[in-house]
């Protein structure tokens, strides 16, 4: 157990994932469907898992310097309607710029109140997601209304900033040259495992937009950037503990300020994903759904480390992904047996670390949902939506104790105090 | 805090909120202008609306949910848990106490107070659910009341409305919606138009002041005697002010902890009540938001009862009076809700400038006090 503590995040994630797969295959293989790791879902699991993703990450740049933003939601509204009024007005990519400006406004605003004027973490991000959504309407009944077949609620569709199929892996082009299809290969033999890998792992690299490109890469660089450099240092060291980096000569408060901003920004660019067409093409009103919250869960998750991250990021994508596409409802009632197996693991964890109570609740939850699954057929459609965030509960539930949070994380930090 | 003239404390107390107002209506109207309205003209024809006898019925009505939910979320407030799924609750509670109370008919004071129960108990459970886990898992409060909000808000209220339609469920899909089965009328709660006709004119337009005000005005002097006046409400201000002091001084801190969101929930299910007593069935469009206003009212009330009422009424009167700004053109009505998030973040960051002034104040009077002794 311990060495898997010690390899690197990533390969440690990829361990997961691995065993996350050969789980759903399993139930595949029981229930005799292939929606659970079709390219199709795959792709859906990445689409929802990217704002996840930009927001979970956002929120670490912000934790890790000591701030919690809770405003990530506010955040990622201001993206959604900059995003969509930029790339309207001026073009694809200077909406994803317009989004990441707007989100970065709204971090500025958050950064103003809780390091400057020291206002309770939470409490300015309640404020600035009650505000946004304000901004969002006034600015859509001044500007959107003007814009053909825009109103105070929607605006018109969004030109998108194009999407890439990865060659070799998914037979991209080169140049025009149409390369070969290699997990698409593998995908069509049916070997068991591989095969269902190769398909999930294809969605992910076939037709993705460069938005997406950009949120994957920016989970190693995140990576490096926090802990590899004299930047990132210093950024935890805000986080972890201010008054010792005061002692160093930092100025605590512009790396609280860089943080907050950089995690604004990032939560933009997840509002600026939300209106490509690579998501929905359009600004709604109440578009967000809660996906700011549901990143601050990947977050939490993710033990406030990039790969982590990305890891809940996926994990919480991956209902709504699958139940995005499942008319008939099979998969979702599949993905009953999917929990009730993964609660029965957890169980199991449990034991062997001998937490009894651990052990009984997982057990007992396990025990509830395989009675559900083998006693219907479908589930009723309301079951679709509210599973991600019932697996967000299930995670914090049994994961939330063994993370650790940066140590001066919510507290409210002025020059001077020790 | 010895030493300061009262008369000083007081001014620091009343000049945040109004402060914060001041700024609130100055950004709106630089907002205003930017967009070409005229900032003078919005604001009379928002007063001069509201100053009709029927628009403070409305005012009234808008502020008495918004009451209740400001002291549901104040009441986590107070010990530094943060209730945001004051939404998810009320609208949880007030279709399932709608739904079952449309199926018995009992003595009108007995059929009332079963709906009230009701929806107290589901909003405490709900919210008390979200405080056992905090205790007993260390899931933060904030993530878990979300996601048991999103839950309730994105699933499980729409499809239990299509389930317990009145005449029958409903195909999922079909357009037509309406609402649960109506409450017989005695389990309504009476309008109060007869006693305000005492002392005004008659009410007309059809307007009807509810009777949920007197439960809010109940829940106010609740929450006041409970929380100033009694040895529960001093550990609760306690653990929130310091909680290792109270632990210490013989609070326990994870009971407190799950208490107070139950008490939290609790309230907020009577934030429902307002439209259930109304229309007399939860609609399948109920209406939306009470329960992040209430937060906000909570934050610029400062968690005090009167505070919360004035801010409960201000925020209701923003809502209320926007409507005319449609009618009179003077301004698009959305300036209102940008309003309203600005006096949230000036309020709280004025709060926080009053108290280092505060802080200032107490550090000089404390040192002049010693320099004299010395």
């Amino acid at each position: 157990m311990s060495r898997l503590a010690n390899l690197p995040a990533w390969l440690r994630w990829g361990l997961y994932a691995a065993v996350g797969v050969l789980l759903l295959t399993v139930v595949q293989g029981f229930d005799n469907t292939d929606r659970l790791t079709s390219v199709t879902s795959s792709q859906s699991m990445l689409r929802w898992a990217i704002p996840i993703l930009l927001a979970g990450l956002g929120g670490l740049y912000s934790e890790r310097a000591g701030v919690v933003n809770i405003g990530l939601e506010g955040m990622m509204i201001l993206g959604t309607w900059f995003g969509a009024w930029g790339a309207i007005t001026f073009g694809p990519w200077w909406g994803v710029v317009a989004g990441i400006v707007g989100g970065a406004l709204g971090g500025l605003l958050h950064a103003l109140a809780t390091v400057t004027f020291g206002v309770d973490h939470i409490i300015s991000g309640v404020a600035i997601n009650i505000l946004a959504p304000g901004i969002t309407r006034f600015l859509s009944s001044e500007i959107l209304t003007t814009i053909p077949g825009g109103s105070i609620t929607q605006s018109p569709r969004v030109p998108g900033v194009g999407s890439v199929t990865i060659p070799f892996l998914a037979g991209g082009n080169i140049g025009g040259w149409s390369s070969p299809d290699v997990l698409g290969w593998l995908g069509g033999q049916g070997w068991f495992f591989i095969s269902d890998a190769a398909n999930l792992a294809k969605g992910l690299v076939t037709r993705v937009s460069w938005i997406t490109v950009l949120a994957l890469i920016l989970v190693p660089l995140t990576a490096w950037l926090v802990w590899r450099t004299r930047f990132g240092l210093r950024l935890r060291i805000c986080g972890e503990s201010p008054a010792a980096g005061e002692a160093q000569g930092i100025d605590v408060y512009r790396y609280k300020y860089i943080g907050v901003i950089i995690s604004g920004a990032l939560a933009g660019l997840a509002g600026a994903f939300i209106v490509s067409p690579e998501l929905s093409g359009i600004y709604l009103e109440g578009q967000t759904t809660g996906r700011g919250f549901i990143g601050l869960a990947a977050l939490i998750f993710g033990n406030w480390r990039p790969f982590g991250v990305l890891g809940g990021a996926l994990l919480f994508g991956y209902p709504f992904g699958v139940g995005l596409r499942d008319l008939d409802g099979s998969a979702s009632h599949s993905l009953i047996l999917v929990n009730a197996i993964g609660l029965a693991a957890v169980s199991v964890w449990a034991l062997r670390r001998s937490k009894r109570g651990d052990a009984a609740l997982a057990a007992g939850l396990s025990a509830l949902f395989a009675i559900w699954y083998f006693s219907t057929d479908v589930v009723p459609d309301v079951w679709i939506n509210i599973l991600p965030f019932v697996i967000v509960l299930l995670v914090l539930i049994f994961f939330a104790q063994r993370l650790r949070p940066p140590a001066a994380d919510g507290l409210p930090y002025r020059k001077g105090q020790t | 805090m010895k030493g300061i003239p009262f008369w000083r404390r007081a001014l620091l107390t009343v000049a945040a909120p109004v402060a914060a107002l001041i700024f609130a209506v100055l950004m709106s109207s630089i907002v205003l202008v930017i967009s070409g309205s005229s900032p003078v003209q919005a604001f009379s024809d928002m007063f001069s609306h509201a100053s009709r006898l029927e628009t403070m019925v409305d005012i009234l009505n808008r502020a008495t949910p918004l009451y209740i939910a400001g002291v549901a979320a104040a009441i986590g407030f107070r010990m530094n848990l943060f209730n945001i799924g004051v939404e998810g609750q009320f609208l949880l509670a007030a279709l399932i106490a709608a739904h079952l109370g449309a199926m018995v008919v009992l003595p009108p004071v007995l059929h009332v107070l079963f709906i009230l129960v009701i929806a107290i108990m589901v909003g405490a459970a709900y919210s008390g659910f979200a405080g056992v886990l905090k205790v007993t898992r260390g899931v933060n409060e904030v993530i878990s009341t979300i996601m048991l909000n999103a839950i309730a808000i994105s699933g499980l209220v729409a499809y239990l409305v299509r389930e317990w339609q009145a005449g029958g469920a409903i195909e999922p899909g079909s357009a037509q919606r309406v609402g649960t089965a109506p409450i017989a009328p005695s389990g309504l709660l009476p309008d109060l138009n007869t006693i305000v006709e005492v002392f005004t004119r008659e009410i007309r337009q059809g307007k009807q002041l509810t009777g949920v005000l007197v439960v809010a005005i109940i829940v106010g002097i609740g929450y006041h005697v409970l929380v100033n006046r009694t040895r529960f409400g001093f550990d609760l201000r306690a653990s929130g002010i310091n909680p290792f002091a109270a632990q210490v001084g013989g609070v326990p801190p994870k009971r407190m902890v799950v208490i107070a969101m139950t008490l939290s929930g609790a309230v907020a299910g009577l934030v429902g009540m307002t439209e259930i007593m109304h229309v007399g069935f939860f609609p399948a469009n109920p209406i939306r938001g009470l329960g992040f206003t209430g937060i906000a009212v909570a934050l610029l009330g400062r968690n005090h009862p009167v505070g919360i009422v004035f801010a409960a009424l201000i925020f209701a009167f923003l809502d209320v009076s926007s409507g005319v700004l449609q009618f009179t053109g003077a301004a698009s009505r959305e300036i209102v809700v940008i309003m309203q998030g600005v006096i949230i973040l000036a309020a709280v960051v004025a709060y926080e400038i009053a108290r280092r002034a505060r802080e200032k104040e107490e550090a000089r009077a404390a040192a002049e006090a010693l320099a004299v002794a010395a």
